[in-house]
């Protein structure tokens, strides 16, 4: 939290949707765009320097997920890693068959490439979930096929913070392998989950990882996607052969650089800042629960839900101008659906899958932390909701 | 060859007698206006009932393409053509002229000289692109009758594009101009302008601006008629966001690229909104508002210099448009409102708002104040005797409400 000149508290709650980045990280990026700003495709020494960088950066991310470097590939964030990890091993293995499985509550950087296939000839299963947003890992057994060739999760609901059973869905798509002696792959889509858990893809049985930067204090425009080795999948984005081929394109340096200061530090004194998320998770759970009219979207169980994501349903009041009234307090959060009087945009899918009331459905906020999230900042954003809920509840449509 | 002056062509204002001059001088001061945006650097000048713009500096420091695209935002102009503009000499030197103006303007190779008495038997294409050539002779020292000029012109172009082109004296696809004045100007095609009346030549009026389809139309139909626009928004934070401000902000300067500068009053709405929502009955909470923007607006108006209102009203198209409506939001203001869109079917509306390029930022999804708190039936045959003793209920507080709105309002300079 801080104070502007005019005195004003400001707490900047939408860490789900972007990150400022760090002090670190701004440093190495800054050094890497005016120092080692060489082109690592270049023989000469420039060239070298930057490499160099690039290949640290590997290292430092392959080395918080226990894999090796050589199989993480940078991107241009978390969109391009669920686009590549998808359509390109969909497209690599279309001839061991043509299902997928997914769920219905993905991002939409999963939910239109994989209508895209739907389009080229492959069908997609969508596993439901339940009112807080978990599938079950039954319903995937079921939904396993001899012609499935890719289960797709997402690691943590972006909109409500729901976990879901990565693990147990690795364990059960390893058990299908084994038993049929196929090679469904299965791509996480871990841009909510990445900084947040300790993941690592060969111990959860794990083959394609997508990870966004901006999203842990990286900087906007960087990513990667693990791929784990033998893993058949073809390249997107072709060119001049960088990354082995994989991602062509010259290496965005300051990215990679950027993403793997950033990777580091998010996992330095890593539970120390997940129980300060963790803190203000409660703390905003405990003072949500006790105002009138408000309902918990959010799982309350810590086990199935992520330490950084809250999200809560304010009945009569419209998520867009709570949305704009808490930004007039210097609050930032996010609306959990966009709405409008014309009702022309619907309101979020994960929102519609968790059968909420049609009556709250417009009115999910979002709120988000980071390590920098302090309990002061919770306080201050309960102490305004509560003032505000019954003054913008009187003035509502009737 | 590079054609680097546009002869323009107006209309209306041909025809104002006295005050001719003055609107002349008010169409050169727009030219110059939209000018100053492209890139490049021009000469206005005035002769004759015509206003010439001459590209300066080097061949390729303008694009022909992006003056002939700002001129078409004057209002006033009927015609703009692109000449090409010559010293006053013989009439082959002319003749030589127009056939490379031709050959460049539509794209055609003239036939060696030498091969001319061959091609002169050469019967013309099919799709020949038959012509007339009009000479006008302002110039009347000029030893050669418009009449003779024509001939002459009309032989060479023959000649020069054996087949490609024929006379047609009735119903020419193309005509090729030769003006004869102090200089000699040839040209062909003739780009329709948005015509109407230079603006600044029929006072000012205030805009009632929402961020929909039909304000920004109705503003630029009264520019049109060489009214200077301001405007007034109304938001009404939390419940509009910064973003439907900002669309507003954009739709202005989308209509001022034809109308000039305008000076928008964003007013912040939310507490006499609010006031009324408590105070009134809910289905009349619509026609009321209106009613108080239209005071509003009236006030900026006169701080303006204002002496009118525009809104983007047509009869029927909402509960606040029907004729009951209208004369209830009539009445709060003084001043006479401007509705242009009066008659206007809404697709009529869109059509013009897509031809003039404010409907794909119109149609961004963000909610406007007028919307927010809309009643379920709101009424729609309103009577101006019970609307106002509603408004009553909030006599003690309005006045000074209307003054802090007025007074709290953010002034932005669009250009």
């Amino acid at each position: 939290m801080k104070k502007d000149g005019t005195d004003n508290m400001e707490a900047y709650l939408d860490n789900s949707a972007t990150t400022p980045v760090s002090e670190g990280v701004a440093q190495v990026v800054m050094k890497a765009m005016t120092e080692d700003f060489g082109n690592p495709s270049s023989k000469h020494l420039k060239g070298m320097e930057a490499e160099r960088l690039v290949r640290q950066a590997q290292e430092e991310i392959a080395s918080t997920l226990h894999v090796a470097p050589e199989e993480i590939f940078f991107t241009s964030g978390g969109t391009e890693s669920n686009n590549w990890a998808l359509i390109g091993s969909a497209m690599a293995n279309r001839r061991a068959g043509n299902h997928i499985i997914t769920t219905s509550v993905e991002h939409a950087a999963v939910l239109r490439p994989l209508a895209f296939l739907e389009e080229e000839g492959f069908s997609v299963t969508y596993l439901s979930v339940d009112a807080h947003g978990h599938i079950s890992v039954e319903d995937l057994k079921q939904a396993l096929t001899k012609e499935t060739i890719l289960v797709s999760i997402m690691y943590v609901n972006n909109e409500i913070g729901a976990l879901e059973p990565v693990a147990e869905a690795g364990e059960v798509i390893r058990e299908w392998n084994r038993a049929h002696h196929t090679e469904v792959l299965f791509h996480v889509d871990a841009i909510q989950a990445y900084g947040k858990y300790r993941i690592a893809p060969r111990k959860l049985g794990i083959d394609l990882l997508s990870v966004s930067g901006h999203k842990i204090h990286g900087p906007k425009g960087s990513g990667f996607l693990y791929i784990r080795q033998k893993v058949k999948i073809k390249p997107l984005i072709l060119g001049g052969g960088q990354q082995k081929g994989m991602r062509s394109g010259t290496d965005n340096v300051p990215g990679a650089a950027g993403l793997g200061e950033a990777a580091k530090e998010v996992y330095t004194e890593f539970d120390r800042k997940i129980a300060g998320m963790l803190a203000c998770r409660r703390r905003l759970i405990e003072g949500l629960k006790e105002i009138e009219g408000v309902l918990l979207v959010t799982d309350e169980d810590e086990a199935c839900s992520a330490p950084h994501i809250v999200s809560c349903a304010c009945e009569g009041v419209r998520a867009e101008v709570l949305l704009h009234a808490l930004e007039e307090k210097g609050i930032y959060v996010s609306s959990g659906s966009a709405c409008s009087s014309n009702k022309k945009t619907p309101v979020s899918s994960v929102i519609q899958e968790i059968h909420l009331r049609k009556n709250l459905q417009e009115s999910v906020i979002r709120f988000s932390f980071s390590d920098r999230t302090t309990v002061e900042e919770i306080d201050y954003a309960l102490d305004v909701l509560r003032q505000l809920l019954p003054v913008l509840r009187r003035y509502s449509r009737r | 060859m590079v054609f680097r002056t546009f002869l323009l062509k107006y209309g209306e204002i041909g025809i104002k007698g006295k005050n001719r001059g003055q609107f002349e001088d008010a169409l050169v001061a727009q030219v110059r206006y939209a000018l100053e945006k492209v890139e490049g650097e021009f000469e206005v000048s005035k002769e004759q009932g015509r206003i010439y713009v001459n590209a300066l500096g080097a061949e390729d420091s303008f694009d022909a393409e992006e003056v002939i695209q700002a001129l078409q935002r004057v209002f006033g102009l009927v015609g703009i053509c692109q000449v090409l503009k010559m010293p006053v000499s013989d009439p082959e030197r002319i003749a030589e002229n127009a056939v490379s103006f031709m050959a460049q303007t539509y794209h055609m190779t003239p036939a060696p000289e030498g091969a001319e008495a061959e091609v002169k038997m050469a019967s013309p294409e099919e799709d020949a692109m038959t012509f007339k050539v009009h000479t006008r002779r302002a110039n009347k020292q000029y030893p050669m009758s418009s009449m003779d000029v024509d001939a002459l012109v009309g032989e060479r172009l023959l000649s020069a594009f054996p087949g490609r082109m024929k006379v047609d004296v009735h119903h020419p696809e193309v005509m090729v101009y030769v003006e004869i004045r102090e200089e000699v100007y040839i040209y062909s095609r003739i780009i329709p302008g948005p015509g109407g009346m230079p603006v600044g030549t029929n006072g000012r009026a205030q805009l009632l601006l929402s961020g929909g389809i039909d304000s920004p139309v109705a503003g630029w139909m009264i520019a049109k008629r060489g009214v200077i626009l301001d405007a007034t928004y109304f938001h009404a934070p939390p419940y509009t966001s910064e973003r439907a401000k900002q669309k507003v902000v954009d739709l202005a300067k989308l209509v001022a690229r034809y109308s000039g500068p305008i000076r928008l009053h964003v007013v912040n709405f939310t507490d006499i909104q609010l006031a009324i929502y408590d105070k009134c009955p809910h289905d009349e909470l619509t026609i009321i508002m209106r009613r108080y923007m239209m005071k509003i607006a009236e006030r900026f108006a006169q701080q303006d210099g204002s002496m009118g209102l525009i809104t983007g009203e047509s009869i029927g198209q909402v509960a606040s448009q029907t004729i009951q409506s209208l004369v209830c939001t009539d009445d709060a203001a003084s001043m006479p409102v401007f509705r242009p869109l009066i008659g206007f079917d809404k697709q009529d509306i869109i059509d013009l708002s897509l031809k003039i390029g404010t409907y794909d930022t119109s149609i961004q999804p963000f909610e406007d104040c007028c919307t927010i708190f809309v009643a379920k039936h709101p009424v729609t045959k309103p009577r101006l005797d019970i609307i106002k003793r509603s408004e009553e209920k909030l006599k003690d507080i309005i006045d000074d409400m209307l003054e802090t709105a007025v007074n709290s309002a953010e002034t932005i300079r669009i250009s």
